[in-house]
């Protein structure tokens, strides 16, 4: 057991300063300063704002961390930073802390995927995660099907939005129905009471054309905008907009898209495990009809529980700890930050120029 | 007593070991780059540098000190959370020091410090003998009231010469580490407690809010 890597983890790719501490695939520390209520009164993450509560929230949630799992600097075996992809100068902050923390502690540090962080926090529940394996990755700035042949090395996208992330949809239909940010959690408790069957809205991406082209692609856009397009024609008509019944009907376009899209790519590729992972990963409609839709297909879908889908640093030092254990070779000092890193790139090496 | 100082306020990331005695204040190694784009990539490698021909290890540092700025913001904050993360793992104090004074401290005469803000803007603040008397603000270079000012410094006031009108000195274009601990020297000697690291942004986020929104 104690021979099982100490991984601490920093996140900072969005509004969540995360700080987790593992050993092994045993979570010891979850500890997570959120800056979503400076970005409500803007309807969606300002970078700027997002940055400057990182920098004050860094060392006391380092600090809480360590105490949460009762460890201290000197018993870590690695530090683990997401280097990308988001928002750049929120990176930067977490990359700098991290290099400062292995810097000073004399650790080696490892500057690792956001995506591929998402896919590996699954093992902090469910154990190892069988090869190969399909991710299907949803939120505020990611919608992506991942086939994820090794978590150390071997990630490939298979698909990704063309357009707007899911969660991004999520939160552009809550403000048109008058509902806070972020708009998955009102959505879904609306929609709860609503009829998922009322409205038909548009699947992006499934007609049979599209299919050819962009199987593993998805498309929010458009739905957004016919949502809007509906509700805008009742409020011209001075009818009252059945809120629970759009959310329900545009939940439930999404979630069926995304898990159609999943179970295929996993039957195209001969894959029996589906992970789930990312902010939306969360809403309970999605988890149901992934279970339904892959119970049906026989195909096994894993979920972590919803804190560990939304951005936290346990996901960072899980993905760390399978890291240092499959003997990868960590990142040096001179390390970016980079809010476009591809999603092959599970952790960074070096500073190298890449082909953009 | 050994010291690390840091500042990424301007184009430039430095960062220095210095030696702290009861008289005086001297640069063990100090190493810089110039890249505008850069702080991220080149602050902790240069740090390690820095230490590494010191001869000394990181547990050697007896205090941080650090560029509060003002300056551009992603690049100011990569040198404070750095400063404030390393001062965290060795439990040391960090002690913050505005970024021009690095410049304008330890001048004679008054003199204007002015950094690059970007948008046809300077970092400023002047100084008489020495003694910060104005300052920090941001403003454009046209509307500095220069009233006495014998010369100007930074890269700011290189920048904007010709608006200015005042003689400006080719160095130092960038703050001086050894002028940063300066100012923080009485507080390294006296084990003073550490400071919280607080950027001065002297801007708000661009940010305003859209029609429509709700809030809870």
């Amino acid at each position: 057991m104690s021979n099982e890597p100490l991984v601490l983890g920093i996140e900072t790719s969005c509004d969540e300063t995360g700080v987790g501490i593992v050993r092994g695939h045993t979570l010891l520390a979850d500890a997570v300063a959120t800056s979503v209520d400076q970005h409500a009164r803007f309807g969606g993450v300002v970078p700027e704002v997002a940055s400057r509560a990182h920098l004050e929230a860094m060392v006391p949630t380092v600090q809480r961390a360590l105490d949460d799992a009762g460890v201290t600097l000197d018993d870590v075996d690695a530090i683990a930073v997401t280097a990308g992809p988001g928002l750049a100068g929120a990176l930067l902050v977490g990359v700098a802390a991290a290099k400062a923390y292995a810097l000073a502690a004399g650790k080696p540090i490892y500057g690792v995927n956001h995506l591929s962080a998402h896919i590996a926090v699954d093992t902090l529940e469910n154990g190892p995660i069988p090869a190969p394996a399909l991710g299907l990755l949803v939120s505020g700035g990611h919608s992506s099907l991942l086939l994820v042949e090794d978590l150390a090395g071997r990630v490939v996208q298979l698909g990704a939005t063309i357009d707007d992330a899911a969660g991004e949809a999520y939160d552009k239909v809550a403000r048109l129905l008058g509902m806070p940010f972020p708009g998955g959690p009102p959505i879904d408790r609306a929609a709860r009471d609503g009829d998922a069957g009322a409205i038909t809205f548009p699947r992006g991406l499934t007609a049979h054309r599209d299919m050819e082209k962009h199987r593993y692609d998805f498309s929010f856009s458009g739905l957004k905008t016919a949502v809007a397009r509906w509700v805008e024609a009742r409020q011209r008509a001075g009818e009252t907009v059945p809120v629970n019944d759009v959310a329900a009907s545009f939940q439930e376009a999404v979630c069926d898209v995304l898990t159609r899209k999943a179970v295929a790519a996993a039957k195209d590729h001969g894959i029996d495990t589906i992970l789930l992972g990312g902010g939306v990963a969360a809403n309970t409609r999605l988890r149901s009809m992934a279970v339904e839709r892959c119970e049906k297909a026989g195909i096994r879908v894993r979920v972590p529980r919803p804190g560990l889908c939304t951005d936290n640093g346990a996901m960072v030092a899980a993905l760390g700890s399978h890291l240092v254990a499959a003997n990868v070779e960590p990142s040096d000092l001179g390390i970016p930050a980079d809010s476009a890193l591809p999603v092959e790139l599970v952790s960074m090496v070096r500073h190298e120029a890449r082909a953009l | 007593m050994h010291v690390l100082a840091v500042d990424t306020s301007t184009p430039a990331t430095a960062a220095a070991v210095l030696d702290v005695s009861d008289t005086a204040v001297t640069v063990v190694s100090e190493h810089r780059v110039v890249d505008a784009r850069a702080h991220g990539e080149s602050l902790s490698p240069l740090i390690a540098k820095a230490l590494a021909e010191a001869g000394i290890a990181p547990g050697d540092l007896a205090a941080i000190v650090a560029g509060v700025g003002p300056g551009p913001f992603t690049g100011l904050r990569v040198g404070l959370v750095t400063a404030a993360a390393m001062g965290h793992a060795l439990v040391v104090p960090t002690y913050g020091v505005c970024s021009l004074d690095a410049l304008g401290a330890g001048t004679n005469g008054r003199v204007l410090a002015a950094t690059d803000a970007r948008r046809r803007e300077v970092y400023w603040a002047v100084y008489d003998n020495g003694e910060r008397v104005e300052g920090p603000s941001v403003d454009k270079p046209a509307d500095l009231s220069l009233d006495g000012v014998d010369t100007a410094i930074g890269d700011g006031a290189l920048l904007y010469a010709e608006v200015l009108g005042v003689e400006v000195g080719e160095e130092p274009r960038y703050p001086v580490l050894r002028a940063l601990v300066e100012v923080a020297a009485d507080r390294v000697r006296a084990s003073a407690v550490g400071e919280l690291l607080t950027p001065l942004y002297l801007r708000r986020p661009d940010a305003t809010p859209p029609p429509g929104v709700v809030v809870t």
